[in-house]
């Protein structure tokens, strides 16, 4: 398990003080996939650097397994960096060491010998698929084999957690499933547990149980990722489920409305319905549907008629209806 | 048509002697001046701001006396190391001594080569190996020298090429090699062909130098390869 207490990292810079982090408090459990999710420059790539000390935070506490971390001798933090594996947006793998060579690296910094390490090596090839690119360097690959290697690299010194900093953001969008399906592999059936910071709501949705979702270097809202995704609380969290400018691509003055349809009403002509009964048209600007854990969910967003009266109609209708929803400002 | 006075050096066996210790006096020079200038280098890269181990006053102290040796015109250091390469080899005459000059004026050169060359390395990489808990000394010794190796050997070349024209100066006050045929056969007596054969064959030696040093360079990067 691993917890962040009152977590704030702060940057001097010569006039001002820069907070990256501010009062961040996070428990990750055992087993699970926990996204952070944000828009760029929200403090999410230093969050994830706190949890293996690469970035010092500036006051609060990092418990892994209820050990504070950020108290630990280097020799100690060093050893316990071995049980966190990390994997990044641009693969970082030694460009002048052959594939099996770089899953063997963290083997090899641990001190194990050259052929325990290229056993192991190969069978992590095996796992992740790229057991017959053992001798390839890592630019005759695609990137999607690259950050599979640097997968293979991770779990090369039998890891605890694996942090993902953007790890599909370089990835096109077939090359980013197949990537993240194998991390829901890798944490099924080694138990690893991981944690994603993404930028993209997709990434969330396809792998994470949990999602916190950080802004202006605080986190804004937080939970499991089906009920964020039906009733985001923050501004935010609505922004990244639907971005702004597609939210407002239509600039007319009309009223929208933000409808999140759960389950039991994502398969009923809700909308039809609706204008039926009310006998007001309504311009539908957005929708979208995803499923988690088998369950639907939709969202969508519709824009009242000009007229103040039959807008009404729609508003009442809505008032008592089931549907959740919400007016967009 | 060439000289007697080329024929006769020849027959003496000068000339090929000449191009021996040219040869042997960069050789040697340019090792021993890696000795100091790579851990040097090395030093100056990870002791500075944003270096793996930052330590301001270090980086600025070694920086200073890098420089400072650096901006002394060669001619003028050798002649002002002379007592130096007498304490060190007990003599300030031949080869010994201006090996010891060459070395001097080398090391903080290869310093700034090797600086150079391992801050290519992407920082990426080396914060991948600090998050699989790699001691720094590990950073130095898995990534740093050898992700930067190709670089390396080019500068190597360049250091290499620079300190065989080192040493044919060096020749000027005392050592021996192609310089010093060129300039005590070939200027000083009045031979200019004698000159321009130490020319060619200075020009022979580098490109040769060249060729195999980039040669090795790209047979060890594994970058571009398909």
């Amino acid at each position: 398990m691993i917890e962040l207490k009152h977590l704030c990292k702060t940057y001097s810079a010569p006039d001002k003080e820069i907070h990256a982090l501010e009062d961040i408090n996070l428990t990750i459990n055992d087993g699970e996939i926990f996204g952070i999710i944000g828009l760029s420059g929200a403090g999410k790539s230093t969050l994830v650097r706190c949890i293996n000390l690469l970035e010092e935070p500036s006051s609060g506490q990092v418990l892994v397994d209820g050990k504070d971390i950020t108290k630990l001798p280097r020799k100690e933090l060093l050893l316990l960096r071995r049980s966190i594996g990390m994997i990044f947006q641009s693969f970082n793998l030694l460009e002048q060491r052959n594939v099996l060579k770089n899953v063997c690296f963290p083997l090899e910094i641990a001190g194990v010998d050259r052929k325990t390490a290229e056993k192991k090596a190969r069978e992590l090839l095996g796992v992740v698929g790229l057991a017959d690119r053992a001798d390839s360097y890592p630019s005759q690959l695609s990137g999607g084999q690259k950050q599979r290697v640097a997968i293979a690299r991770a779990l090369a010194s039998d890891p605890k957690y694996i942090l993902c900093d953007e790890a599909t953001s370089a990835l096109d969008p077939n090359t980013t499933r197949s990537i993240l399906d194998l991390l829901r592999q890798i944490n099924r059936d080694l138990g690893v547990t991981i944690i994603v910071i993404t930028h993209e709501m997709k990434v969330i949705d396809q792998i994470c149980d949990r999602v916190a979702v950080i802004d202006h270097s605080r986190i804004a809202e937080e939970g499991k990722v089906s009920e964020v995704f039906t009733s985001p609380q923050s501004q935010i969290a609505r922004d990244l489920i639907i971005p702004r400018d597609r939210a407002a691509l239509d600039t007319r003055n009309g009223r929208k409305i933000r409808l999140t349809f759960n389950d039991a009403y994502s398969r009923e002509p809700v909308i039809s319905n609706m204008v039926l009964e009310c006998q007001a048209p309504v311009n539908i600007l957005f929708a979208d549907t995803k499923e988690f854990e088998g369950v639907i969910y939709g969202h969508m967003i519709i824009e009242l008629p000009a007229d103040p009266k039959q807008a009404d109609k729609i508003l009442v209708w809505l008032k008592n209806s089931p549907v959740e929803w919400r007016e967009e400002v | 048509m060439l000289s007697e006075m080329f024929l006769k050096l020849w027959h003496a066996g000068l000339i090929q002697k000449g191009i021996w210790e040219t040869i042997y006096m960069t050789v040697i020079s340019t090792a021993i001046s890696y000795v100091i200038g790579l851990p040097l280098g090395v030093i100056l890269t990870i002791t500075d701001k944003g270096g793996i181990h930052p330590i301001p006053w270090l980086n600025r102290v070694l920086g200073v006396i890098v420089n400072f040796f650096r901006s002394i015109p060669f001619i003028i250091l050798m002649v002002a190391m002379l007592p130096v390469a007498k304490f060190v080899v007990g003599t300030s005459l031949g080869n010994k001594a201006m090996i010891v000059m060459l070395v001097i004026a080398a090391a903080p050169y290869i310093a700034r080569m090797v600086e150079s060359s391992v801050k290519e390395v992407d920082a990426g990489v080396i914060e991948a190996a600090q998050a699989m808990g790699a001691s720094n000394f590990q950073i130095i010794r898995k990534v740093l020298l050898p992700e930067a190796k190709p670089s390396l050997i080019l500068g190597a070349v360049i250091s290499m090429v620079t300190i065989l024209g080192y040493s044919a100066m060096a020749s000027t006050i005392g050592g021996t090699g192609l310089g010093q045929i060129a300039i005590s056969y070939g200027h000083q007596r009045f031979n200019p062909d004698i000159t321009w054969i130490c020319v060619f064959l200075t020009v022979l030696i580098v490109q040769i130098i060249q060729e195999v040093g980039t040669a090795i360079a790209h047979r060890t990067d594994k970058r571009a390869k398909q």
